[in-house]
């Protein structure tokens, strides 16, 4: 038998609500099948099995709040006999007494575009799909006004509940505790230490523009993928800091999964994986990135993407800044930061020029690594966006 | 033959985009004249997005090199408008 349990999907996470269970008892499950739908402080999360065989018995009902580690279903693999029915509950449940309300959207509703934002749960757009609901209509009680799958149901029943934020401002105050929580971690436990570089971009932006210039507007690349890739393929030769600490050591990580920090709309962000990033191509990379970003903001993450980074990426330059000093996401063991490309002078055989240029900064544990492990990361990143064309 | 569309149901088109890269933006007081990014706080993946999108929707062609063009409602429209001529 193996079990299913609750999963950690961040470093303070402690527990979730079940949404919606995604198989019934029964039925036959793979490894990386969504098993469940659960809610957690960030985002509501379709949770991946761990294993392949038949669902023995589902321990948890949706509503129910489930800490961290708890087994909520029991899964009998292949070739194993079906289990005794005398198998204990493993699973108390906690009901949940706050209910969501459900206000009509007053305003113009118009059909989403393919592959644009609506803020919707994967368990509600197969609801509504399945009520013949137009979820476009409705505005949601989830975060950031994501509908739910109670909003759903309610809509389903015509109920009209009294206009609230409440709930997204709660979700709001969770999330920024649980980031507080894990910050404040980290700055406790991690001996930061924090190196920077400035990188000559012009020939990775000429590059750019000339690959783009290629390519229909639908398969374009931003120069963050060119970052994220950079920074995947410099870990190779600087392993020790795609590790996560564990137990009082790091212990690496064979697969570089970049943790791509995107910010949400209403506040605060999330770090979701990109997984095996050095052995994408831009473009599949670029196309994984923009579904990654369209998921995040509209609260539609897999658990694994939220419990595999082996480090993070954060990009500021957006908002004008020049230098990343990152803080670690634990237990992650390093964070790189971009700032913002601007024009500098540059020294470049023996004149001076205006050069693009951006500044890359590492954040990194001391424990695990050392200023010159640190600078060769940097020197290898910039070494690799000086060929972009080999990315 | 199919009637050209308005200026304004061209705006309206364009603000229905840009309501689906920002739902929670106020677009009613955005200012024509003033860049999309500045007001609606979009990064560079969301107005990839809606470039997208107005291609899409418009079926014009629109290379790197115009980005600046359709960084306002005024720009965006004279753009739709010109690829009509």
């Amino acid at each position: 038998m193996a079990d299913f349990v609750m999963p950690t999907l961040g470093a303070d996470m402690t527990e979730g609500t079940l949404v919606q269970w995604k198989k019934r008892v029964g039925e036959r499950v793979t490894k990386g099948d969504i098993i469940a739908e659960v809610d957690t402080d960030k985002a509501a999360i379709e949770v991946e099995c761990h294993a392949t065989g038949i669902i023995e018995r589902l321990l948890a009902k949706p509503g129910d709040k489930i800490p961290v580690g708890t087994v909520m279903a029991v899964i009998r693999e292949e070739g194993q006999p079906a289990a005794a029915p005398s198998r204990p509950q493993l699973f108390t449940p906690q009901p949940v007494s706050t209910q969501p309300v459900l206000q009509p959207d007053t305003g113009t509703a118009a059909s989403p575009l393919p592959g644009s934002r609506l803020r919707i749960s994967p368990a509600a757009r197969t609801l509504a799909a399945e009520r013949g609901i137009d979820p476009t209509g409705l505005r949601g009680t989830g975060p950031e006004g994501a509908i739910t799958l109670d909003d759903i149901t309610r809509a389903a029943k015509g109920a009209v509940g009294v206009a609230t934020s409440a709930n997204a401002a709660d979700r709001q105050a969770r999330m920024r505790q649980t980031i507080a929580a894990a910050m404040a971690r980290s700055k406790r436990e991690i001996p930061h230490y924090y190196l920077s570089t400035t990188i000559d971009l012009s020939r990775a932006l000429a590059w750019l523009t000339a690959e783009n210039g290629r390519r229909p507007v639908t398969e374009r690349l931003l120069v963050s993928v060119l970052f994220i890739k950079a920074v995947a393929l410099a870990l190779r030769q600087v392993p020790e800091l795609n590790a996560l600490w564990k137990e009082g050591e790091a212990v690496r990580s064979e697969r570089i999964h970049i943790g791509t920090a995107i910010s949400l709309r209403q506040g605060g962000l999330v770090a979701p994986a990109l997984h095996d990033a050095d052995r994408a191509g831009l473009s599949e990379l670029m196309q994984r990135f923009q579904d990654l970003v369209k998921r995040t903001r509209a609260g539609s993450l897999r658990s694994s993407e939220l419990s595999d980074p082996t480090i993070t990426v954060t990009s500021l330059g957006e908002q004008g800044v020049e230098t990343v000093f990152g803080v670690i996401y634990p237990p992650q063991v390093a964070l790189v930061g971009f700032g913002k490309v601007v024009e500098r002078p540059w020294v470049a055989d023996g004149l001076v020029v205006p050069r693009p240029v951006v500044t890359a900064s590492l954040s990194a544990d001391h424990r695990v690594s050392d200023g010159h492990r640190g600078g060769l990361f940097l020197a290898e990143l910039d070494r690799l966006l000086q060929e972009p064309h080999a990315l | 033959m199919t009637p050209t569309p308005s200026d304004a149901d061209t705006r309206a088109q364009i603000l229905r985009l840009l309501g689906e890269i920002a739902p929670e933006a106020d677009l009613a007081a955005l200012n024509p004249d003033v860049s999309f990014r500045d007001q609606l706080d979009l990064d560079s993946m969301d107005f990839l997005n809606f470039v997208v999108a107005l291609h899409n929707t418009f079926h014009i062609e629109i290379p790197e090199s115009d980005y600046p063009k359709y960084l306002t409602l005024n720009g965006c429209a004279a753009q739709v408008a010109a690829s009509r001529t």
